[in-house]
């Protein structure tokens, strides 16, 4: 059986090494940062066409099923609502609920946690892999700087297309919440927008806004981290992979939280 | 005399308490081929990562081309990888492009030639490794032997005065292997490059090296032209040399002639 000095050892070991990939983490943004800036005067400019390519992967191809779970979402919003002020007979308020809940927490909650498990697992997955091949070492001794190369078209993808797809879930919740309200209290969907247009301030949607830029920064620094640190053969790039996935939707989660603690409160 | 391609002073690196490299010291001449030889473990790998500064010594200096690699600042590197050419053992393609793209990436990366030049560029070279009209092929789509050749393609697309290969005919069969010593043979005699190829094949080692250095459990065991090699081996060479596996009473080129017929080379 381990002792408590081996598992006191094992616990620094895990703090050192989590401290260390935070610290790669903010050295990955640097550096995507830096050749942003100075890549196009040293001729080795940031990838647009790639990154275009990724922002297509992360947003477009993700609309169908954002679609999907954002009117789930909305009508499940409505739903509830509806039970909880029935109990004081002011269904007619709901509109408040949902508006304020879709646009502040679940338009960008939901949308980050479907994003970092279809693209930061996809991110962290082909850099990986590309690891493994030696093809990020084929890069390096190519001249070619890997994070200008491989980190910073995803990493824009992901910054312009999660604000982008959190505003579309926004609307498609809401939408089907308007729905369901019309449906249940025949409220009828124009009065329904108007009770919203009062309701919703821009201040909630870029709430939501922010939040999701934060969130993508947090999608792709964990999955470049975590397919950057593969080791072993393929066994590794699933274990990165699930790792990468697993981390990213605590991180949502836990910065939601604090969010919410800091702002809303 | 000039001064050397590469010069390896005094290189000691430690892996924790592991010493994998221990005090070595070689030089290469301008068109000259050094063959890197040693069974499995011995260090040949890490000593390749070395020259190419993808790792750092514990003691000791590596100069390339006139730099010293790991105290040069990074824009001297880069200007001396870009006269090195780099063939890694499993090829390294990039598998999202197809091997045209892979040959064309260097020059797209560190020239401003046009595209019609590049062009011409690529098609030059892959007539060089004998895939003329494979461009369009994916490396999944190619068979060992070609995947060693479109990465030599690769490698030399930017008319580099040093070249890197890897185990360049490792896992291949014993007529494709031919092939590639023969391909890196007329790489020198057309390009007129330094060469450094790192291989456990003894055959193929005594068949294209200028000059061989034996490694055993990190340190130089040997090194010498192969001619000095036959004719002096010491006893630790000969053992080492023996310890390589042998099939008895197989002979590989009769077998392969019954097998195919003509169609052997
Ligand atoms: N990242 C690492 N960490 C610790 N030890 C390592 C690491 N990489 C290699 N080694 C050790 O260094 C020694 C030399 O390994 P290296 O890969 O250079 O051998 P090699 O000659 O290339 O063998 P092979 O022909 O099997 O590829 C081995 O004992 C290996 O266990
Ligand atoms: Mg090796």
């Amino acid at each position: 059986m381990a002792t408590l000095v081996d598992r006191l050892e094992i616990i620094g070991r895990r703090t050192v090494s989590g401290v260390a990939e935070v610290g790669l983490a903010g050295a990955l943004l640097a550096d995507t940062l830096f050749w942003l800036v100075v890549g196009p005067w040293r001729r080795q400019p940031v990838r647009l066409g790639a990154a275009v390519q990724q922002m297509a992967e992360v947003g477009v191809y993700a609309l169908p099923i954002v679609t999907v779970l954002g009117l789930t979402i909305g009508v499940m919003l409505a739903i509830q609502g509806i039970y909880t002020l029935r109990n004081f007979g002011a269904e007619s308020h709901v509109v408040v609920g949902i508006a304020l809940s879709m646009t502040r927490e679940f338009g960008p909650l939901i949308t980050a946690v479907l994003v970092a498990g279809r693209s930061g697992s996809a991110l962290a997955a082909r850099l990986a892999t590309m690891r493994i091949n030696q093809e990020v070492d084929a890069l390096r001794v190519m001249g070619i700087d890997p994070v200008r190369y491989l980190v910073a078209p995803p990493l824009l993808g992901l910054l312009v297309m999660l604000p982008a797809l959190t505003v579309f879930t926004d609307g498609v919740g809401l939408l089907g919440a308007g729905l369901y309200v019309d449906n249940e209290l025949g409220m009828g969907l124009v009065p329904y927008a108007q009770r919203l247009k009062d309701v919703l301030k821009v201040d909630d949607v870029l709430h939501g806004v922010g939040k999701s830029v934060i969130f993508a920064l947090l999608i792709a620094l964990i999955g470049v981290v975590n397919g950057a640190g593969v080791t072993g053969g393929a066994e590794g790039v699933g274990r990165v992979t699930t790792r990468s996935v697993v981390q990213a939707i605590s991180a949502i989660v836990i910065t939601d939280m604090l969010f919410a603690f800091a702002v809303t409160r | 005399m000039a001064e050397p391609v590469i010069t390896v002073d005094a290189l000691t690196t430690h892996y924790g308490a592991q010493c994998v490299l221990r005090d070595i010291n070689l030089a290469v001449a301008e068109g000259e081929i050094l063959v890197i030889m040693g069974g499995s473990g011995s260090g040949k790998s890490t000593l390749l990562y070395h020259l190419l500064g993808l790792l750092e010594p514990t003691e000791g200096a590596i100069r390339i081309l006139g730099m010293d690699i790991n105290r040069c600042s990074n824009r001297e590197l880069e200007d001396v990888r870009r006269h090195t050419g780099v063939a890694f053992q499993g090829g390294a393609l990039f598998s999202s492009l197809s091997v045209g793209d892979n040959i064309r990436l260097p020059l797209e990366e560190h020239t401003g030639l046009d595209r019609s030049t590049i062009d011409i560029m690529v098609r030059m070279k892959l007539e060089v490794v004998e895939l003329a009209g494979r461009e369009h092929l994916m490396p999944s789509q190619l068979s060992g032997g070609m995947v060693k050749r479109a990465a030599l393609a690769r490698a030399v697309v930017m008319d580099p005065r040093l070249l890197f290969c890897d185990e360049p005919s490792a896992g291949l069969d014993p007529v494709v292997a031919a092939g590639i010593d023969d391909l890196i043979l007329k790489l020198r005699e057309a390009l007129g490059m330094s060469i450094v190829v790192v291989t456990h094949e003894l055959e193929s080692a005594f068949k294209i090296a200028d000059r061989i250095v034996v490694l055993d459990q990190g340190a130089i065991l040997a090194s010498g032209s192969p001619a000095e090699l036959r004719a002096h081996p010491s006893d630790k060479l000969q053992r080492l040399f023996n310890r390589q596996p042998e099939i008895p009473d197989f002979d590989a080129d009769a077998y392969l002639h019954r097998l195919m017929g003509d169609a052997v080379p």
